[in-house]
């Protein structure tokens, strides 16, 4: 199976059903997309599909033939550096398991919505759970990297 | 678990006021600062184990500190790091932080009698305070002494900065450069730690967490995350009942299907073995197992449930707290409040489910990774498991996706299935056993379910005379290490922590506890026996302030008269969230105060009731007196955390049993915080200088019954049956 990983041309050898989340992680290790919950309930394996975010457990091998997947480890362009350096800087994480998705997701409301409101982010955020409840950290971190981004 | 460790636990739980003696060797040519006692240096032992210390200096300049606690995402690596660079004044970007392990002498904690190590109880840097900055202290002191032995200059000539010792001639070089020469100097008998005016980075906003921009980008690792050559993931398969026992198992279709290496039995239940996690899983669904069940627990939560209430009703035998004449007091009291309040069992659901990765090496050493709440039990107990001697283990503590007090497990749950899963595969590949959410979800160590009854005798003008709770719940502690320091007379304090220690002075109290029998293992999980008795206690006492017409501030602040630091944070919440002006239109303001771990905390929810009836949380004010604030936005971090963390339990989480069946299994059925549901947290931390006590727990007592008084306030209402969500509550 033929895909384009973070900006590489891959051929994966592998069953089509096996989800994207273990290929990624057991066989390529990729291990920056974390395994949370297996059925797209937590967002911690959040990854971008020709630039649109995905939950990685639930999408198939044979579901991103021919398309561009793009992971933690190889997020760049402005609006991911801006968001990861943000995220530092507010000191976001705790445990930190969660964020490679938080990170995902915020980079791709970011990438369509440039100065989303709290109800954009509850949109786009709230499928990603974290336990240690950064959220308001996260939110915070939002409306901070859209600020450098318009600056 | 071996006479050692148990000999280590068999003791009263309570702060040690032992003082401990630092010393210093060369390892290698890196200065090591911590050994024991002077004896260990003087014999030049344990010089080649780079974890028998507290921090090492070497020569390429980098500083790594052994941290005694570990570290689940409440950021105590952060906190001991800054303690030591207080002293030791380092260069910041060469500091670093790993998990010691395997000498209780060096890391026991200081705040549970000091003889072994331990994470928990909110007391990381509380045990660590004097301790790490007594090690940085004492490392700056022979780094100095080295340089002005070289320079041949006066001690009191030299200064340091950022990880540079210099000297007024003009003379200068660099911590990394000194640590060999230093190694050689004799250890101070005792350092002076600096005088709080003089401190740079405690109670400072400037220095951020070391591990953000790791955790930023995906490069923390965790215990899922490792692939050592030839590792091998295992998935388990548990018991469907608790309490049920292996009878048999046919692996024999799962060891055809491609991946497959083993399907092993462990104590705890059948071990699928594979090349990675989705081989492994689908395979589990291949193997049949029978399970005698005799003795494994049926019933349901509604059976559980009413067995609780009529305890609870009844009263119990054992005495937590007794003040007075409580009976004579209702016996006269003109008007009596009761009220039952009914707790679920909850998970602690870490985003990183349970994990533990064990490999035995050529020369006879058996590495375990995993996160290790508490190294000398586990080391005790994958030592016996694996037929080896505990220093034979080494450790590998790793950062965990949370915790919650689920890492601290005192029967090593985990511990023992990887170190056993290895075993039986004849030691021959690293194994690591993980954990499907549903497994997570479903694999015990749970809240214990709990039934308050509270009753309140009042006189004629209003006033509490007497107050009683019966408890009813699993006990935490009973038949684990733990049972002789936390159960005394029938009462495990975890169970009535909280309410045992009421902060009002009310005249008469009882506080009576039955403690139930069920298979269902339970644990702490964050805030422990305050998720409980802090909702019962404040749902109650801003009950009774309403039925006598006072307002719950004042109300409260009359009975903490002898407790400034209640009443202070009280008033810091009450006056940072307006509570004296009306609310918003449509918002309703709910207030509690828990004390837990030795710090106290204040809570104001406000909230506005959605179309659903149900609470929308807008805004919490947090008021923390928690003594010296080390990391003062840590300690915003983790009261945010807490209040979310509380949050969501209250109003969405339960488990389910189902003739003794979990029924929830993921976080469909098992629902948190979310982020439209995160309040705005506004924290403000009371300016101290009491030694620090906790704060990665005391957030979360006071949200649930700030909520639910917030609700009554709303609507009438008052919630008992948690959570909110139940179909009780509409």
């Amino acid at each position: 199976m033929h895909i384009t990983l973070n900006g590489q041309s891959k051929e994966i050898d592998a069953d089509p059903d096996k989800p994207l989340l273990w290929i990624l992680r057991d066989d390529l290790q990729l291990v920056g997309t974390k395994y949370g919950c297996g059925q797209a309930l937590c967002g911690a394996c959040t990854i971008h599909i020709d630039g649109e975010p995905a939950r990685a457990c639930q999408t198939r091998l044979a579901d991103v033939a021919g398309r561009n997947v793009v992971t933690i480890e190889g997020a760049s362009g402005k609006v991911a550096e801006i968001v990861q350096s943000v995220w530092t800087k507010l000191d976001v994480p705790q445990c930190g398991y969660c964020q490679s998705g938080q990170v995902m997701a915020a980079i791709g409301l970011l990438s369509t919505n440039r100065k989303p409101t709290d109800e954009a982010i509850d949109d786009a955020m709230s499928g990603n759970i974290c336990r240690c409840n950064t959220y308001q950290r996260i939110r915070a971190a939002i409306h901070e990297a859209a600020k450098v981004l318009g600056a | 678990m071996n006479d050692r460790a148990f000999a280590l636990l068999a003791q009263e739980i309570a702060p040690s006021r032992r003082s401990f003696l630092i010393g210093a060797a060369a390892a290698g040519s890196s200065l090591v600062i911590g050994f024991s006692t002077f004896a260990d240096v003087a014999q030049g032992t344990p010089t080649s184990n780079p974890f028998s210390g507290y921090l090492q200096i070497s020569p390429d300049e980098t500083v790594t500190i052994y941290s005694s606690q570990m570290d689940m995402g409440q950021g105590i690596y952060h906190g001991i790091a800054t303690l030591v660079q207080e002293e030791l004044d380092a260069d910041w970007t060469k500091v670093s932080v790993a998990g010691g392990f395997g000498n209780p002498a060096l890391y026991g904690n200081l705040n549970m009698g000091g003889k072994f190590q331990f994470t928990g109880g909110s007391s990381g840097t509380a045990s660590s305070w004097e301790r790490y900055r007594r090690a940085g202290a004492t490392a700056r002191a022979m780094l100095v002494a080295a340089a002005a032995e070289q320079w041949n200059v006066p001690l009191n000539e030299i200064s340091t900065s950022n990880g540079v010792v210099s000297h007024a001639s003009g003379k200068s070089t660099t911590y990394g450069a000194l640590a060999t020469a230093a190694a050689s100097r004799p250890v101070p008998g005792d350092v002076t730690l600096k005088e709080s005016q003089s401190w740079n980075y405690v109670s400072s906003e400037t220095l951020r967490r070391y591990d953000s921009a790791l955790k930023s980008t995906g490069r923390q690792q965790y215990t899922i995350d490792l692939h050592e050559p030839g590792m091998l993931t295992a998935v388990m398969i548990h018991p469907p009942r608790f309490g049920a026992n292996l009878q048999s198992f046919d692996g024999s279709k799962a060891k055809e299907m491609k991946g497959v290496v083993d399907v092993v039995e462990t104590p705890r239940g059948v071990a699928v073995v594979a090349s990675g996690m989705w081989e492994a899983m689908k395979a589990r669904e291949a193997v049949t197992v029978q399970w005698d069940e005799s003795k494994a627990e049926k019933r349901s939560s509604a059976e559980l449930i009413t067995e609780y209430r009529a305890a609870a009703d009844k009263g119990g035998d054992a005495v937590a707290a007794n003040a007075g004449d409580v009976d004579a007091a209702f016996a006269k009291a003109a008007k009596v409040l009761e009220a039952r309040y009914e707790f679920p069992y909850l998970a602690h659901a870490p985003m990183e489910p349970i994990n533990a990765a064990a490999r035995m090496n050529p020369d006879g050493t058996l590495e375990v990774w995993g996160g290790h709440q508490m190294p000398d039990l586990y080391q005790a107990a994958a030592a016996k498991v694996a037929g080896i001697a505990s220093d034979k283990v080494i450790l590998r503590v790793m950062k965990t996706g949370g915790g919650f007090g689920r890492r601290a497990s005192p029967d090593a749950d985990i511990i023992v299935e990887a170190v056993a899963t290895a075993k039986a595969l004849g030691w021959k590949a690293p194994v690591k056993v993980q954990w499907t959410r549903e497994d997570d979800m479903r694999g015990g160590r749970y809240r214990p379910a709990f039934v308050h009854k509270l009753k309140a005798a009042l006189d004629d003008k209003g006033e509490l005379m007497a107050l009683r709770d019966s408890v009813v719940g699993q006990s935490i502690a009973k038949g684990t290490l733990f049972e002789a320091g936390l159960v005394r007379e029938g009462v495990d304090r975890l169970s009535v922590e909280g309410i045992r220690n009421l902060p009002y002075a009310v005249p008469n109290v009882r506080i009576d506890l039955t403690t139930t029998e069920s298979a269902v293992p339970v644990l702490w999980w964050r805030a422990v026996g305050s998720t409980h008795t802090a909702y019962a206690l404040e749902s109650f006492i801003d009950e009774i302030a309403y039925a006598t017409g006072k307002d719950p501030v004042e109300f409260r602040l009359a009975m903490l008269k002898d407790k400034p630091r209640h009443a202070a944070v009280l008033q810091l919440a009450a006056e940072k969230a307006g509570w004296s002006s009306p609310a918003p239109t449509d918002r309703y303001r709910g207030i509690a105060l828990a004390e837990s771990f030795r710090s106290y905390v204040a809570q104001v929810a406000e909230i506005s009731i959605e179309s659903s009836g149900r609470p929308k949380v807008h805004r919490v004010v947090c008021a923390i007196d928690c003594g010296v604030a080390v990391n003062p936005d840590q300690i915003r971090a983790q009261m945010e955390g807490g209040i979310g963390f509380g949050l969501g339990a209250i109003l969405k989480s339960q488990l389910t049993l189902d003739e003794g069946r979990i029924v929830e299994g993921n976080f469909d059925g098992y629902d948190v915080l979310r982020m439209d549901e995160m309040p705005k947290v506004e924290v403000h931390i009371v300016k101290s200088s009491a030694p620090p006590t906790g704060v990665g727990e005391p957030g979360v007592p006071p949200i649930g019954p700030a909520v639910a008084n917030a609700f009554f306030k709303a609507t009438g209402k008052r919630v008992r049956i948690l959570p909110f969500s139940r179909s009780e509550n509409s």
